[in-house]
């Protein structure tokens, strides 16, 4: 039997250090929501506890993860890509061969699951790619669960594919019209709907980022992911890679990978935030690398803020990066030194893009495009001998026409 | 003894209750905020409420969400409100509180915002993505500086936790009427009189009821059993129209609403 380990990853690490039962990882993290919402933050945080511990609910989990989403996803040598940058062999974890094309169906099956739990049957999601929408929306569907996705009206112009994609799988998608419209207001939005539905609805929340036990919840339902590739490193290449990077907007695919590695100090684990157009403030959404710590959507973390305390307006060509904060783990992680984190502009996503697409026949998310084109200049400075694993957390075929059109403005032609 | 618990001594004593309105600082700019606020303490309101416009609120309907917005969008700044407010609390004697979100709170320092707030002459605040277990620090700052850190309690509080947050608030307790977002409504809960009565023994705090406020008859039917009552969207929503209407006409309507709120209130 190949990679048993692989195939049954053992349950999320029971005994972790943070967050502390008020959800705090270090200073960062908490619960700065309104009233209404805490009786529900509560009563989520004691199901998730109960689950966690509830072999019946992690064999349920593990059936879909594997008979549904198609898990374990691959680790795929990346040869010619390994070639063309001269040192680290270059390894993804090919989380965009997943059910619906990401890894945001690993947590949105764990959260649907907790819904049903917990007795009820409507869903609120946000989403910005689309991608969480889309998974939020595909596991309603498996559950028979009413699904309403709020998505910033900018957003559904960029990623009209999972727009429609969403609709077909029954979801209902609003257009978020007010601030940005991008994730931030649809963030907003869904919050501001569990203000009045809260006694029937659930939020699903798609990344590391909110109020106490979303970030700690989010992040054990993607350690999947994580899990996965230790066992496949040892399964595939005898041992553990020298560095893993994972791109970072939320930082949900980043926690899911990082936080089983964190043990392992000998592996160097690296974030990759959006770079924009550049340092100045509006032109890029790196919280961790350019801002500072503050409030924003329920916890205490890195945020784009002015002086004020007015959340910034954030740019990246990605639509799952474009987003002023980060989850609060991460802010974590960085203050104590283990993760480090870079940013990279939207022109060399692009270029990574097209990169992989041509070498080795994958078309990454734009989101997962940042990640590749950081390890791409990563394995350069490291020796062949070495490994690098990057998470490839999408695929890209949701880009393809926003990528078409970004191509034509800048005259370089169509694809 | 802070100006808010001096107020409602004064009206228990009176067998009154106090009308509070809210408006957004700086909605359409902070010359038209200081204007209204005079107006609204010649109509005899007894606190008023005054929203520090943010830009990700989540408690907000659309009324309210609009009007930071558009105070947002003229640039308003902090400290140009802070000031204003300042100048109001000079000139008038009804005590102003600041809603204000955490994000702003903690982005001047939480010392530097309560400082600045004192010096302004303002009573209290309300902080309202701040709930009960994130407030010590906060509530220890405003103590030192007397002045009113206001919590709130929600239908959807389990009832051992509405005393504890009872217990940390100062100045008094807002009772928010519905589960949802800020905004008018035509209707109340009819479970609304029944739990503020169950706060009201556990308690001894002034206790103001707030959120989709904004008929007389809402004020009849609440006034009994509250010591205050907060009318938000509806009066934002009057101010919404500076801009089509000339100014001081708007000033004199919302004025006029207020004034039949506050006839509701007397009766």
């Amino acid at each position: 039997m190949k990679s048993a380990s692989a195939q049954n990853p053992s349950p999320p690490p029971v005994a972790n250090q943070v967050p502390d039962a008020q959800g705090r990882f270090g200073d960062f993290g908490g619960r700065y929501v309104p009233e209404t919402l805490i009786h529900a933050l509560d009563e989520l945080t004691e199901q998730y506890d109960q689950a966690r511990h509830d072999t019946q609910f992690q064999a349920e989990l593990e059936d879909l993860w594997k008979n549904y989403v198609g898990r374990p996803s691959p680790l795929y040598f990346a040869k010619r890509l390994t070639d063309l940058c001269g040192g680290a062999q270059i390894w993804l974890k090919r989380e965009d061969l997943n059910h619906t094309g990401a890894h945001k169906i690993n947590n949105t099956l764990g959260q649907a699951l907790l819904t049903l739990r917990m007795g009820k049957r409507r869903v609120i999601a946000e989403t910005g790619a689309g991608q969480h929408g889309v998974a939020t929306a595909t596991a309603c569907a498996h559950f028979g669960l009413d699904c309403v996705v709020y998505m910033g009206a900018e957003d559904i112009r960029r990623q009209a594919p999972n727009v429609f994609s969403m609709k077909l799988l029954g979801a209902e998608v609003r257009a978020v019209s007010c601030g940005s419209q991008t994730l931030r207001d649809a963030v907003n939005e869904a919050f501001r709907d569990w203000m009045g539905s809260v006694d029937t609805t659930n939020y699903i929340l798609g990344s590391a980022v909110g109020p106490h036990p979303f970030p700690r919840m989010v992040r054990d339902f993607q350690s999947v992911i994580g899990r996965e590739t230790i066992a496949q490193c040892r399964d595939q290449l005898g041992r553990l890679p020298e560095m893993v990077v994972a791109c970072v907007g939320g930082g949900s695919n980043a926690a899911g990978m990082f936080f089983p590695f964190l043990e392992h100090t000998e592996v160097k684990l690296v974030g990759v935030e959006a770079g924009g157009r550049g340092k100045q403030p509006g032109q890029h959404a790196s919280p961790l690398c350019l801002g500072q710590p503050g409030i924003l959507h329920g916890s205490f973390s890195y945020v784009m803020q002015d002086a004020d305390g007015q959340t910034s307006d954030v740019h990246s060509l990605s639509a799952g990066l474009d987003y002023p904060g980060v989850g609060p783990e991460h802010s974590y992680w960085k203050k104590i030194g283990r993760v480090q984190y870079d940013n990279l502009g939207d022109d060399q996503a692009l270029a990574a893009f097209d990169t992989l697409a041509r070498l080795e026949g994958i078309l990454p998310a734009l989101e997962s495009s940042h990640a590749v084109a950081r390890a791409m200049e990563l394995a350069a400075t490291l020796k062949k001998s070495e490994v690098l694993v990057v998470c490839l957390s999408g695929r890209g075929d949701k880009d393809a026409a926003e990528i078409a059109r970004l191509k034509a403005e800048r005259k370089e032609g169509g694809p | 003894m802070n100006a808010i618990d001096d107020l409602f001594i004064q009206l228990r004593s009176e067998g009154r209750k106090a009308l509070m309105p809210f408006i957004t600082a700086g909605d359409p700019d902070v010359e038209f905020t200081g204007e209204l606020l005079g107006e609204l303490a010649r109509r005899g309101c007894h606190l008023c409420e005054i929203g520090i416009p943010y830009s990700d609120p989540v408690a907000d309907g659309p009324v309210i969400q609009a009007s930071y917005t558009r105070a947002l969008e003229g640039r308003v700044r902090l400290h140009a409100i802070l000031d204003m407010l300042g100048k109001v609390a000079s000139q008038v004697a009804t005590p102003l509180v600041t809603m204000v979100s955490y994000a702003i709170v903690y982005r001047q320092g939480l010392e530097q915002y309560a400082d600045t707030a004192r010096q302004r002459g303002i009573a209290g605040l309300i902080v309202p993505d701040l709930p009960a277990e994130e407030a010590s620090a906060l509530a220890t700052v405003c103590k030192a500086r007397d002045l009113s850190l206001i919590h709130l309690v929600t239908p959807t509080t389990p009832r051992d936790r509405a005393v504890r947050i009872a217990e940390a608030s100062t100045g008094f307790l807002y009772y928010v009427s519905i589960t949802g977002i800020t905004g008018e409504r035509t209707e109340l809960p009819p479970e609304l009189l029944e739990n503020v009565n169950w706060l009201r023994e556990q308690t001894d705090l002034p206790i103001c009821i707030g959120f989709g406020i904004s008929r007389p008859e809402h004020v009849r039917q609440l006034s009994p059993v509250a010591d205050g009552l907060i009318v938000g969207s509806a009066l934002v929503r009057r101010i919404a129209t500076v801009g089509k209407k000339p100014r001081d006409q708007v000033v004199r309507e919302v004025g006029d609403y207020v004034s039949t709120l506050l006839a509701a209130l007397a009766e």
